[in-house]
């Protein structure tokens, strides 16, 4: 590398750069200057600290929009990586201002910090085309949210939530490298366009099946996708929940990318056919059938739970299954409809979230005790109605129009019916999933609160937060059209 | 200005939400006068467009990127339901003026679902219509589940799953049809025009015509019907018989049947006895007809009465659908208001009259009490109900039924005359009913014990409103019928015509 492309590096990494840095000067503020002051003020401080670095890194892609590539697609910076980027920090942002209120630990820098740390990592991950960057970032990502979950220590929850998300991910991690290597050894390069090359000669090379499973088998933990989804409701039900959101929210999003763009990029030659019918053995196939069982897994599981956390992360499985169908159309459309399923999905899970957490000190968990909610909290209970319809898919909120962006750009192909069978899966799934939402706005609404309870006072940090992200929710299922154009415009010049 | 239907009533839900202060009154006032509004304006839009024709109310481009529209417009079909649904409106909230639970909630609520139903009446562009007609579901819901009676809960979330397992199918056609098309437009009138391949519509039409149907209470999917009306409020009732089983219906014949008619052709071969979807959904209908009026002179419960009756009903509504020809479909596009205009009717007296005064519906319980003596209104109101509701001449369901039975007779003979036996059926459990409601043998002997409240104002206007609109459409059917067939007779059916001929 000469000193020049340093320079590129530094140019096209400032974004990720600050965020880190960030990350690093709360640490710093935390230990020295805010050491004797009260949690509240450490945790306002804090927060505000790394909500400022985001908001630079913001304004910095914004305005400045570095785009390039370094050699061997380790770094690609283009719109539609920018786009993520940005959707990446204001997720980071939310979860952070969900977190300004909350008392589960004294360490404070080290949690806000963490969570710059992931979203950095997450930056990185979307916006690489080389496999060894992928996995780095994974990890880098995976570390931090491990110590996320595990943050509460007063908890045993916590702790077993995150001891089992480290062994399972170390696991699937093993699993990832192990695919990888074996891309490695199929190709003889570590970028995703050369491995392209490499496939398109030799499609049905059993040593490239085998990596293409085990990386499957990788990411589909990273995605929580049946049946690699056994570590997500112990995390959603144990974690901080400030941590949860993340995990459930932003993690998502980039891993969701990474993986459309690998299986895209790298393995379009030995994609095969999910055509009903005309089924040709290939990865499509094997993520065809990963989505239908977690769509039905997730869907069906889902009715049986008695805690919200948990309610949500069977939810959250179902979704991965429906956003797989885009993956299964692996076209430009789909890629276009599976970001913005993505990214309204979490929009609508980390309000989800962002409730939660506002009802943290009630000690809420189980379905029954939302009883009422409506009463006691009616401007946090709407939010939350928006929230889960939107994830139900319910016109107009953003989670309808995902759906149905995600549908039409799966029948949208060549052969116009192929993928009819997983279309009508998930459409029938989503039916199953408006039952178990309602059933938690049922208590919300129609169930009277029990007995001696009050009104429940909201922080405003977090009230503003839930406000503002319900209003992206209405406000992107009705005009999808502000969010759609960028992705196409980004879309255009990524894929040129 | 007819988009001001649906605006208004979003906006008087808003307004009913924000009411000040704790005074149920102000929220009543405002439901009041937002529905009232629905209904001017719907009068005045009948009134100025009494040619039917198609007319364009808004078109500005909604989602470019996938060429989606927001696109309303009226022809003499959305008129007619859309008059429907304003006279069932303002019924409806006069028929709730004794709601003094959650008050503003409720009339949020149902004017949230007003303004739907008037959006799916007034859509023009497939994916405006779907969204209207999902936003629909979560208000019945809430209120259902919040104000309803028997089994609530159970009886809610039956009917919202039902009908959105439905709009699932519904939704998996839409966009079946939309790539089919080449996916550049969701514009009604569009899709009508395209010569989508008769292959595809053969699986298409099956899957939205069910989708749609199970809204309409089509046999065997009608089981969240009878349920869901007895346990509603009476105002939900009203408007769950009387409007929201239409946007099952009319999305039938809007959605299935004006974009895949060659779906009703022969299939070539014959299996089960059935040569095409045509004859299959006809006997499904005319099994509604007679399996729900069989049912209804069974029950004990007032309500589920009704409700079955309702379900008998709504199968004139898809036989004369699936007659094909055009006095069959008039006759059903006219049993849709008729049995929206009585539905509403019933439903009051049984829900609002009776059993807001007695406590109970059941009909051997109410028969020891000598209702016809007590609250004679509610006795003459209901044997005017039924009247209407059996299709006596002078009032619109004679002439609804009578179209229907005719375009039968003209494509199956005999199902008409099975279709004519459910007439008998139902005579028979309203004459049940109401004898045994109204009459009883046992409320002669008895010393009247029971003292209720005399029948209020808000309850008398709104029976003057119904018993008016049903008459004045039997005595005077060219009021509808003017808007009807044009509107059959226009280019948009022109596929169905064809189908018919062949």
């Amino acid at each position: 590398m000469t000193g020049s492309s340093y320079l590129e590096l530094l140019r096209l990494t400032a974004p990720e750069i600050i965020v880190a840095l960030a990350g690093l000067f709360v640490l710093v503020l935390d230990l020295t200057f805010l050491r004797q002051a009260t949690l509240a003020i450490r945790f306002r401080s804090a927060v505000i600290a790394a909500c400022t670095g985001c908001v630079l890194a913001l304004v910095g892609l914004e305005k400045v929009s570095p785009q390039g590539a370094l050699p061997s697609g380790m770094l690609v910076a283009n719109p539609l990586t920018q786009l993520i980027q940005i959707a990446l920090l204001l997720l980071a942002i939310l979860v952070l201002l969900f977190g300004a209120s909350a008392d589960f630990t004294q360490n404070v820098g080290e949690y806000c910090s963490l969570v710059l740390f992931a979203t950095t990592a997450m930056m990185l991950l979307v916006s690489t085309q080389n496999l060894l960057v992928i996995f780095i970032t994974i990890e880098f990502l995976s570390l931090s949210l491990y110590v996320l979950t595990g943050f509460d220590k007063n908890s045993a929850r916590s702790a077993e939530a995150a001891l089992k998300y480290f062994l399972f991910g170390g696991m699937s991690a093993g699993i990832l490298l192990f695919g990888m290597s074996l891309l490695y050894g199929i190709s003889g390069s570590i970028a995703l366009k050369p491995i392209a090359a490499a496939v398109n000669t030799s499609p049905g090379d059993p040593m490239l099946t085998l990596a293409i499973v085990m990386m499957l088998a990788g990411f589909g933990f990273k995605v929580a996708a049946a049946p690699f989804h056994m570590w997500a409701p112990e995390v959603y039900q144990g974690a901080p929940t400030s941590s949860a959101a993340l995990v459930a929210s932003s993690s998502k999003v980039a891993s969701f990318f990474a993986l459309f763009l690998l299986f895209y990029l790298a393995l379009m030659g030995a994609a095969g056919n999910a055509g009903w019918g005309n089924y040709s053995s290939g990865w499509t196939l094997l993520i065809a059938a990963v989505a239908a069982v977690s769509m039905l897994w997730g869907n069906l599981a889902a009715i049986a739970q008695t805690s919200v956390r948990r309610l949500l992360a069977y939810s959250a499985i179902g979704h991965a299954g429906y956003m797989l169908v885009a993956l299964v159309a692996h076209s430009p459309q789909s890629l276009a409809a599976l970001v913005y399923y993505v990214l309204t999905y979490a929009l609508a899970t980390l309000g989800a979230f962002g409730v939660l957490s506002a009802l943290e000190t009630e000690r809420v968990d189980s379905i029954a005790d939302f009883s009422g909610l409506g009463k006691r909290a009616p401007g946090l209970s709407f939010c939350l109605l928006v929230f889960l319809l939107s994830l139900a898919g319910i016109p107009p909120l953003a989670g309808f129009f995902g759906k149905f962006y995600v549908f039409v750009s799966a029948l949208n192909l060549p052969q116009h019916f192929a993928l009819l069978w997983l279309v009508l899966l998930a459409l029938v799934m989503s039916a199953v999933s408006l039952y178990y939402y309602l059933k938690v706005l049922k208590q919300v609404y129609v169930s009277e609160p029990k007995a001696e309870t009050s009104a429940i006072a909201v922080p405003l940090t977090t009230s503003v937060a839930v406000w503002a992200t319900a209003a992206l929710v209405v406000v992107l299922g009705c005009f999808p059209d502000m969010l759609l154009n960028r992705i196409a415009a980004a879309l255009m010049i990524a894929f040129r | 200005m007819l988009a001001w239907t649906i605006y208004i009533s979003f906006l008087g839900a808003i307004a009913v939400t924000f009411a000040p202060g704790k005074s149920t009154a102000v929220a009543r006032v405002t439901a009041l006068f937002t529905a009232l509004a629905g209904l001017g304006i719907a009068i005045v839009a009948v009134v100025h467009n009494h040619s039917g024709e198609l007319t364009t109310i808004v078109r500005t481009s909604w989602i470019p990127q996938l060429g989606i529209e927001y696109h309303l417009a009226a022809d003499g079909i959305s008129l007619t339901l859309v008059l429907l649904t304003g006279v069932a409106a303002v019924a409806g909230i006069l028929f709730s003026w004794n709601i003094e639970r959650r008050v503003k909630e409720f009339f949020a609520l149902y004017l949230v679902l007003i303004g739907a139903v008037y959006g799916v009446f007034l859509s023009f562009d497939l994916l405006l219509l779907f969204v209207f007609y999902e936003i629909a579901i979560i208000p019945k819901y809430f209120l259902i589940a919040i104000w309803g009676s028997t089994r609530r809960e159970y009886a809610a979330m039956k009917l919202v799953l039902y009908s959105f397992a439905g709009s699932a199918l519904v939704l998996a056609g839409i966009i079946a049809a939309y790539c089919v098309a080449g996916a550049r437009t969701l514009n009604l009138e569009a899709l009508a025009h395209f010569p989508f391949p008769a292959s595809f519509q053969m699986w298409a039409f099956p899957l939205v015509f069910v989708g749609f149907a199970v809204l309409a209470g089509m046999w065997p999917f009608h089981t969240w019907a009878p349920t869901g009306h007895a346990a509603a409020p009476t105002a939900a009732s009203m408007l769950l018989a009387g409007v929201v089983m239409k946007l099952g219906a009319y999305g039938c014949l809007r959605v299935a049947m004006m974009l895949f008619p060659r779906g009703l052709d022969s299939w070539g071969f014959r299996a089960l006895g059935f040569g095409s979807w045509q004859q299959v959904f006809a006997v499904l209908a005319v099994i509604g007809i007679v399996y729900g009026a069989t049912i209804a002179l069974v029950q004990r419960d007032f309500k589920f009465v009704i409700g079955y009756s309702s379900v008998s009903h709504m199968g004139f509504v898809l036989l004369g659908l699936m007659t094909l020809n055009r006095i069959g479909l008039s006759g059903a596009v006219y049993q849709m208001f008729s049995h929206g205009i009585v539905a509403g009717l019933l439903f009051a007296v049984v829900g609002r009259m009776v059993y807001d005064r007695t406590h109970t519906r059941d009909l051997r319980e109410l028969s020891r009490i000598p209702l016809g003596r007590l609250i004679p209104f509610a006795a003459v109101t209901f044997a005017v109900a039924s009247m209407a509701s059996i299709g006596l001449p002078g009032f619109s369901g004679f002439i609804a039924e009578l179209q229907v039975l005719i375009g039968t007779w003209q494509s199956f003979p005999w199902m008409s005359c099975v279709a004519g036996l459910g007439i008998l059926i139902g005579i028979a459990f309203s004459w049940r009913a109401l004898q045994a409601a109204f009459f009883g043998d046992a409320a002669k002997t008895a010393t009247p014990e029971h003292v209720f409240p005399p029948i209020t104002f808000p309850e008398r206007l709104g029976a003057y409103l119904l018993i008016v609109s049903t008459i004045v459409t039997g005595l005077y059917p060219r009021l509808l019928m003017d808007l009807i067939l044009p509107s059959l007779n226009s280019a948009l059916f022109e596929g169905l015509r064809r189908g018919a001929s062949r």
